[in-house]
């Protein structure tokens, strides 16, 4: 009996065996395939972007980075106004919305009441999936009149004249369009971000260190102060990392509201414009070298983009270990 | 000496401890405040963007909105049904692409390659392309398609916006495989079933419902993307051809045309498909938040 299964098994296996196997072979390299396609994806657009950009790198050599003329007319272009602009904006998105991200992620991991933590939670969440558009719409239909209104001609009529203040936030042309408008609406659309990743962080230390804490009496702010920060401490730069990098490529509510002057300016309330803004606003009706040039600038913010993506992802991966 | 010990200590404390609880009690109430504050004012900005788009746009949603195409410049009347139409297709052929990469991408990652180096590197370049500016993957597409082929199409869209969705599938499946059980899979294993069949039929029937999350998510990730549109997919103002050659009509780009052009039927039209788009989208992440909660 033995011997019969002994001698039927192995024939029976192989005759079965081979469209499982074949199939097998094929599931596993499709998977595996697919896998290296994410890379050869992230290699494709790298290698796109310098070859696209490279006629313009080559006209106008390191000039391409520290010129800020932009001449269709003489093919002469640079890209210092869209740099600064890039860098400015997200800068100001990062000074207003860190410190709003961060009260957000406290609020829902320390103070709200239970009940009401999963809507809120989700409502922020909700800014994240308001498309980009319609964050421009807002800002240019219904947040830059009113800032034109209530803050730019107010507040230059106050400064004016001011030392280094009166320059900053002089606005020359009230219209409410500008550098610090483009960095207010990118502030709300990475507040998502960082606020869900924090919270993510903050849910995670260890309740015995805070009860600890509020066991030797600290109060609320003492422990986020003393315990919670210190704990999350690298992921909650990660975090901001990561928002830097959302709000240096944001396109289109940027273009919206930026005023898309190619001009250097020392007010942050004068019209600029970033490079995803330049990209998006001439693309479709560039020609030659003006579009090796667009492309060369979308090959700088790539750059700039990955490496505070690659910093992001390391800080916020360290801490997700723990 | 237990019992005498507070009675001797008690008064000495109370004097700075009094002193000093009145500051931290100040500070603490200061950033009580300003958390709630900084909550309520994002809420308040959501409220008020989507409170903006009900107004402005149900004037101009009417059935003509849904049965017409877009107006010409200074033409009357007119409607988003081709726009409407071109981005379905736009979205479902991104998602048509991405799908499969993506689930077998993800099922690479949480099945096949654990603890291989190659695996990991495929992770971080993941999550960096889930962050990557959506305006880089459109002028990828533009470089790689558009350019060679000689023109915009709606395949060149469907390709930059399923370029977008691929990462966000591999993450979630990723993590959704990663949930199944290992017992599930070697039970699996013992009943002769090779790894694929494990696969198909336990890990990813077990992971289904969140993998139907993902595809969900980077639906309503995709459906709104502009930026990626203006150098692939661009737009008409008439019914796009059948092979999607040529320009194709969608609703991001012509709200970002319609919003800030001189007439007036335009401006109403941006405001109504802001106000669909928005809400098809809100819609979508609700019922994928929903899946996730009931899964768990």
């Amino acid at each position: 009996m033995a011997a019969v299964t002994d001698q039927m098994a192995p024939g029976a296996h192989v005759a079965r065996k081979t469209p499982k196997g074949t199939f097998d072979i094929v599931f596993r390299n499709a998977s595996f395939l697919s896998a290296l396609f994410v890379l050869v994806l992230l290699a494709g657009i790298m290698l796109s972007m310098v070859i696209g950009g490279w006629p313009a790198f080559r006209e106008m050599g390191l000039g391409f980075l520290t010129s800020s003329v932009w001449d269709t007319q003489n093919d002469q272009y640079g890209a210092l106004p869209a740099i600064v602009g890039t860098l400015s904006t997200a800068l100001i998105a990062l000074v207003i919305g860190v410190p709003l991200s961060l009260g957000i992620a406290v609020y829902l991991t320390q103070l709200a009441p239970p009940w009401f933590k999963q809507p809120v939670s989700t409502a922020i969440e909700l800014l994240a999936a308001v498309p980009s558009i319609i964050y421009g719409m807002w800002g240019l239909f219904v947040f830059v009149p009113l800032w034109a209104a209530y803050v730019q001609v107010p507040l230059s009529n106050i400064i004016e004249g001011m030392p280094i203040i009166g320059t900053v936030l002089y606005s020359r042309s009230p219209s409410g369009l500008g550098i610090l408008t483009a960095g207010i609406i990118l502030a709300f659309m990475i507040i998502p971000f960082i606020a869900s990743i924090v919270r993510d962080m903050l849910d995670q230390i260890p309740s015995v260190l805070r009860e600890s804490a509020y066991g030797i009496g600290a109060t609320t702010w003492e422990v986020v102060r003393h315990v919670l920060v210190p704990q999350a401490g690298v992921s909650i730069i990660g975090a901001v990392m990561l928002g830097l990098g959302r709000a240096l490529g944001e396109t289109m509510a940027v273009t919206f509201v930026v005023g898309n002057a190619n001009r250097l300016s020392a007010s942050i309330m004068d019209p600029g414009s970033t490079i995803a803004s330049r990209i998006a606003n001439e693309f479709n009706e560039a020609l030659g070298l003006q579009l090796n040039a667009l492309i060369a600038l979308g090959c700088i913010l790539f750059f700039v983009t990955f490496v505070v993506l690659v910093i992001a992802r390391i800080l916020v991966a360290r801490v997700k270990a723990f | 000496m237990s019992l005498t010990t507070p009675s001797t200590v008690r008064p000495l404390p109370q004097v700075t401890w009094g002193r000093v609880r009145q500051s931290r009690r100040t500070a603490d109430r200061i950033m009580k405040v300003t958390a709630a504050g900084f909550t309520f004012l994002a809420i308040f900005v959501l409220f008020w963007i989507l409170g903006m788009l009900v107004v402005k746009g149900l004037g101009g949603l009417s059935a003509a909105t849904f049965t017409q195409i877009t107006p010409g410049p200074g033409s009357e009347g007119g409607g988003l049904a081709n726009a409407i139409v071109g981005s379905m297709v736009l979205t479902f052929l991104g998602i048509a692409v991405a799908t499969p990469i993506g689930v077998l991408a993800g099922t690479y990652l949480a099945e096949y390659g654990k603890g291989s180096k190659l695996a990991d590197l495929i992770r971080f370049i993941n999550d960096i392309l889930l962050s990557a500016p959506s305006i880089l993957i459109g002028l990828f597409v533009y470089v790689i398609m558009v350019e060679p082929l000689g023109g915009y199409s709606g395949w060149a869209g469907g390709v930059a916006l399923g370029i977008i969705a691929i990462p966000v599938i591999v993450r979630t499946t990723e993590d959704m495989l990663r949930l199944v059980p290992g017992p599930l899979r070697e039970a699996g294993s013992a009943l002769g079933a090779p790894p694929s069949v494990v696969i198909t039929s336990i890990t990813w029937r077990a992971a289904k419902s969140g993998m139907v999350t993902g595809i969900l998510l980077a639906l309503a990730r995709i459906a709104g993307e502009t930026a990626p549109l203006i150098f692939t997919a661009l737009n008409n103002n008439f019914w796009f051809s059948p092979n999607l050659l040529g320009g194709v009509s969608n609703l991001p780009v012509t709200i970002y045309q319609f919003a800030s052009a001189p007439y007036e039927n335009w401006q109403q039209l941006a405001w109504a498909g802001s106000l669909i788009i928005t809400v098809s989208i809100l819609v979508l992440s609700i019922i994928a938040r929903r899946i996730v909660r009931g899964g768990k």
